[in-house]
């Protein structure tokens, strides 16, 4: 079980939040000007490192923030981002 | 109760018989005793059969780390309080060593293999959460020690044991030892927060345990520091036919004595590799067994244990070792001979003692590596997982430790022994006998090329049955090592994962089970239409149909919705649509924000109207649509579908959050503060001017497409002319809480025009016949708005909208995607069948595989026209209209034209009524 740390509550059981991937992932400022295969990589391609990961997470049952932290994705250690 | 001693047992109460059930046979037993201990004072020895061999088996153990006495409950005799739904509960595969007996107690004897009972679960479990300082698992001497220097006043400790009694090893040994009196200090001392018969089955990272309280309470503890003092347990050693009934740990065999007060045998051999399974001897002898011999692997004795031996008379024999054991002829095939690399005795007992494990599972579940120790001959905690550094430690027996007091029974001591030389057959070693695993399998695993111990476990099956290797495990790794010629070390442990112990369904479950499964809603308008059958829409429940007194039997629902689709397109119709997802959004920005979640135009709606939107994924594919009204300059209110209100909320707050915070918009969800009524049909209109004679509702005064605040009914209301059937239409939004009222309100003005009631499908037969697709049943995910054929809801003067760069490549492009289509059957009467695919007609449908060219998504059995209608999904659809297919279910094809996706109404003439 994570103990993940929302900035706004506090220290809550992972349950209480939607993961939401890697963090960093833009929407592109103009899509339209964007080749398929950059459009796709935006779409679909997300970096799956072992070790420190950025990623978002929303405490949808709870103050309903998205934010993002850094996770350890051997150890599953949470370091503020 | 032959082998029930005069006096003794610690855990026992002989003032409180309990009778119990063993394949339907009595056996009486004490309040305290366990299934095991129960049936060897009753001398019923044969307590199992191997899952494949069909040998007989015993209990080998005393605790968690049996490896034989497996059962079969059939029920547990447990009644609950306050609950009048007694016993039941059977369960499968539970280890007579760790059940508790009770009146009522009723199990079978089972070979290796149980069953899952079909009866309805009736016990009651529950789960809670605690938040502590420090959680101290085990509560031997390490445990306590731990417990008592930690606890303070304001720091929680909760101190959690398996066990009915604290104290662990130390609660078997004489109270005046030096153990003993510690013990006793030590309860002295405590007044921690104390759980006993609660396992720890898992700790699952940063600070998370799960325990099972008596199998029926599910905590989640959550704890700041871990103290693992989990202990140790005793480790057999394989020979020849080691697996008859009357061959038991050593230390195990002793416990039976002190605790229960039974004698588990008269006649005794002991085979040891370390000081434990010595003292394990004398406690027996001092019980009454007769030593027929001991056998040390060793070639020493420590001059105090050789003493105290010799004074009984009993012959030791150092370095020695059992090769073989015989059994009875009768079907118990019990012990009754041993033989040894000493000579061969008589006996009913064997007890056998290879070391002790330490207890590392729940350091090693969130990640911790262990290593091997020569000088414990374990596997012991090494480095704790990354997540618990600080966190967590790990004391006593489970940490390696050897304990320093004299006559201490649980003493860890060397050498590492699993076998000996000569083992006779292999195929009757036995190394993992509740999988019935031999060491000929271990050696044939060799053979194969297998060398890691993963792949072993996997190949012969050893320690994955219900014990999970607890007993057998680590000594199947040194006889893997042997006979692979590499150090104990490098071939390590399989990896050890959560729950130490099997969970049942309804622990994790708790409450949470039946109507409480899942939270329903209702709208406030439930009351009136309760009667109705309900449709799970979500988590709501929503009116079905409304079928009369004479709508009944199987054509019911056929009937009703004939009968309510006639009213809504000739007279008039209500239904509650409270349901429907409301979203308010308010700010300056909230145009700009529209403009990007929907695929066409809204930041131009002109305060009173209201516009129909598309919602598309950043893929191009329909996730939601609905109706949106401009209440003001900053005022908007969305609707979306019932069941997609909570995901389309979500989405809205992500792309606001995490990409345009800067957008002066506040989104809330306000779906619970509406009730909405809409008010269907031709008549509607004259409903709506009688229950708002202030509202002007002519086409006129009030077109399609906008909204009003008037007074309906006496109640301030949102009217709204929107509709989901192609009818004339109004919805009236209320607050929630005159939801009933307006029903009722609505009912009575519109009695004079026959107003009927309807339900979820009349909906949706209403709608499927304008063509309006629902989002999550006619579309799956790769459906674009062009191919739901709504091109006209998606603009090409926004510079962006989510989805619109995916909505330009080439493959949302093809003119053979999956369009949305009509369906009708080319006889006029058969019924088509949602879900069915559609192929060619007349495809050779044996002639795998057979070219699939959509499915059918909605399908209805009469429409209008009284002929079967459906929505499909079909290649290039729209380009083929007229041609027959066929829809197969089952590899039953019915044929089939298709349509237009728009079958009543297609000018669209009847929403101004």
């Amino acid at each position: 079980m994570l103990r993940i740390p929302c900035p706004h509550c506090g220290e809550r059981d992972e349950t209480e939040f939607h993961y939401g991937g890697e963090a960093g992932v833009d929407y592109p400022a103009d899509p339209s000007a964007l080749a398929d295969d950059a459009w796709a990589a935006y779409l679909f391609l997300r970096a799956n490192p072992r070790g420190w990961f950025r990623e978002r997470w929303f405490h949808g049952s709870g103050c309903r923030l998205w934010f993002a932290l850094e996770r350890h994705t051997v150890t599953d250690e949470i370091r503020s981002a | 109760m032959a082998r029930r001693l005069p006096t003794g047992g610690s855990r026992i109460d002989r003032s409180r018989p309990v009778t119990i059930t063993v394949d339907g046979e009595t056996v009486e037993a004490y309040a305290g005793d366990t299934l095991a201990s129960a049936l060897l004072a009753a001398d019923r020895l044969l307590v199992s059969r191997g899952i494949y061999s069909g040998r007989p088996r015993g209990v080998i153990g005393v605790g968690v780390e049996e490896s034989n006495a497996y059962v079969q409950v059939l029920d547990d005799g447990h009644v609950d309080r306050g609950g009048d739904q007694g016993g039941g509960g059977g369960e499968p595969m539970v280890a007579a060593t760790t059940l508790e007996v009770a009146d009522g107690l009723a199990v079978e004897r089972i070979a290796g293999r149980g069953w899952l009972s079909t009866d309805v679960d009736h016990r009651r479990y529950d789960t809670l959460t605690t938040h502590c300082e420090v959680a101290v698992v085990g509560g031997g001497l390490a445990g306590l020690r731990a417990a008592v220097a930690a606890q303070a006043p304001g720091v929680r400790v909760l101190l959690l044991d398996d066990g009915p009694v604290l104290g662990g090893a130390a609660a078997d040994l004489p109270a005046g030892s030096p153990a003993g009196l510690e013990l006793e200090a030590l309860l002295g001392e405590l007044t921690c927060e104390v759980l006993v018969r609660t396992t720890v089955t898992g700790s699952h990272g940063h600070g998370r345990l799960v325990a099972v309280e008596r199998g029926r309470r599910l905590h989640h503890v959550q704890a700041a520091r871990i103290v693992l003092a989990t202990g140790a347990q005793e480790r057999p050693m394989v020979f020849e036919d080691d697996d008859r009934p009357g061959i038991m740990l050593a230390c195990a065999a002793a416990d039976y004595v002190s605790r229960y007060g039974v004698l588990p045998g008269e006649r005794a051999v002991v085979w040891t590799a370390h000081d434990a399974g010595i003292h394990a001897a004398l406690e027996l002898a001092a019980a009454g067994t007769e030593l027929a011999a001991v056998l040390d692997v060793r070639g020493s004795m420590a001059p105090e244990l050789a003493g105290a031996l010799d004074a009984l008379g009993v012959p030791v024999h150092l370095g020695a070792e059992v090769t073989g054991t015989d059994g009875s002829d009768d079907e118990t095939g019990r012990l009754v001979r041993v033989h040894t690399s000493a000579g061969s005795w008589d006996a009913d007992l064997l007890a056998v003692s290879g070391g002790s494990n330490p207890a590392v599972q729940l350091f090693s579940h969130p990640g911790g590596r262990t290593r091997w120790s020569d000088e414990v001959a374990g596997f012991v905690p090494d480095t704790p997982a990354p997540g618990q550094a600080g966190r967590e430690s790990v004391v006593g027996a489970a940490a390696g430790e050897t304990a320093t007091i004299p006559g201490w029974r649980e003493q860890l001591t060397p050498p590492a022994a699993w076998f000996r030389s000569s083992v006779g057959d292999p195929e009757r070693v036995f190394v993992d006998p509740h999988r019935d695993a031999t060491l000929h399998d271990l050696r044939r695993a060799h053979a194969a090329g297998l060398s890691s111990v993963e792949h072993v476990k996997r190949f012969t099956t050893v320690g994955t049955g219900a014990d999970q290797g607890r007993g057998f495990g680590v000594l199947t790794v040194g006889i893997l090592a042997q006979e692979l010629g590499r150090p104990v070390g490098e071939v390590g442990t399989t990896t050890y994962r959560p729950p130490y112990l099997p969970l049942s369904f309804g622990l994790l479950a708790g409450r949470n089970r039946g109507v409480l499964s899942d939270p329903v809603r209702v709208s406030q308008v439930h009351d009136r239409v309760a009667h109705a059958p309900m449709e799970n829409v979500g988590q709501w429940k929503r009116p079905w149909f409304f079928p009369t007194a004479d709508e009944t039997g199987p054509g019911a629902m056929d009937a009703a919705v004939a009968r309510e689709v006639a009213a809504v397109r000739t007279g008039v119709g209500m239904m509650d649509a409270s349901t429907l997802g409301k979203i308010l959004l308010q700010g300056a920005d909230v145009g700009v924000l529209l403009d990007r979640v929907y695929t066409n135009l809204f930041s131009t709606l002109k305060v009173g109207k209201v516009r129909y939107g598309v919602m598309c994924g950043p893929d191009g594919m329909v996730i939601d649509d609905g109706t949106t009204a401009r209440l003001s300059e900053t005022a908007w209110l969305m609707s979306t579908t019932t069941g997609n209100a909570a995901s389309v909320y979500d989405a809205l707050e992500e792309w606001h959050q995490t990409e345009w915070p800067e957008l002066d918009v506040t989104i809330t969800s306000v779906t619970d503060q509406w009730s909405v009524v809409a008010v269907a049909g031709p008549s509607s209109r004259f409903v709506i001017s009688a229950l708002a004679p202030d509202l002007d509702v002519s086409a006129e005064a009030f077109a399609f497409m906008e909204w009003r605040e008037a007074v309906v009914a006496g109640i301030p209301a949102r009217v709204m002319r929107v509709s989901f059937s192609g009818e004339l239409a109004f919805e009236v939004n209320v607050p929630s809480w005159w939801g009933a009222a307006l029903w009722d309100a609505v009912a009575e003005a519109g009695e004079p025009w026959g107003i009927t009631p309807y339900g979820t499908e009349t909906m949706h037969v209403l709608r499927a016949e304008k063509g309006f697709p629902i989002v999550g049943q006619d579309t799956d995910g790769t459906v674009t708005p062009h191919d739901l054929g709504m091109s006209w809801a998606v603009s090409r003067k926004k510079p962006d909208f989510i989805g619109k760069r995916s909505l330009a490549r080439d493959d949302a492009q093809r003119p053979d995607r999956r369009h949305l289509v009509g369906l009708v059957p080319v006889d006029g009467r058969t019924r088509i069948v949602e879900g069915a695919q559609l192929v060619a007609h007349g495809a050779d449908l044996t002639a795998f595989p057979v070219a699939m060219a959509g499915h059918v998504t909605s399908a209805y059995p009469v429409g209008h026209d009284g002929q079967p209608f459906a929505l499909a999904l079909l290649d290039g659809g729209r380009d083929r209209l007229g041609e027959v297919l066929d829809a197969v279910d089952d590899l039953v094809p019915l044929a089939v034209r298709v349509t237009g996706p728009v079958s009543y109404d297609p000018e669209g003439a009847r929403r101004d009524g």
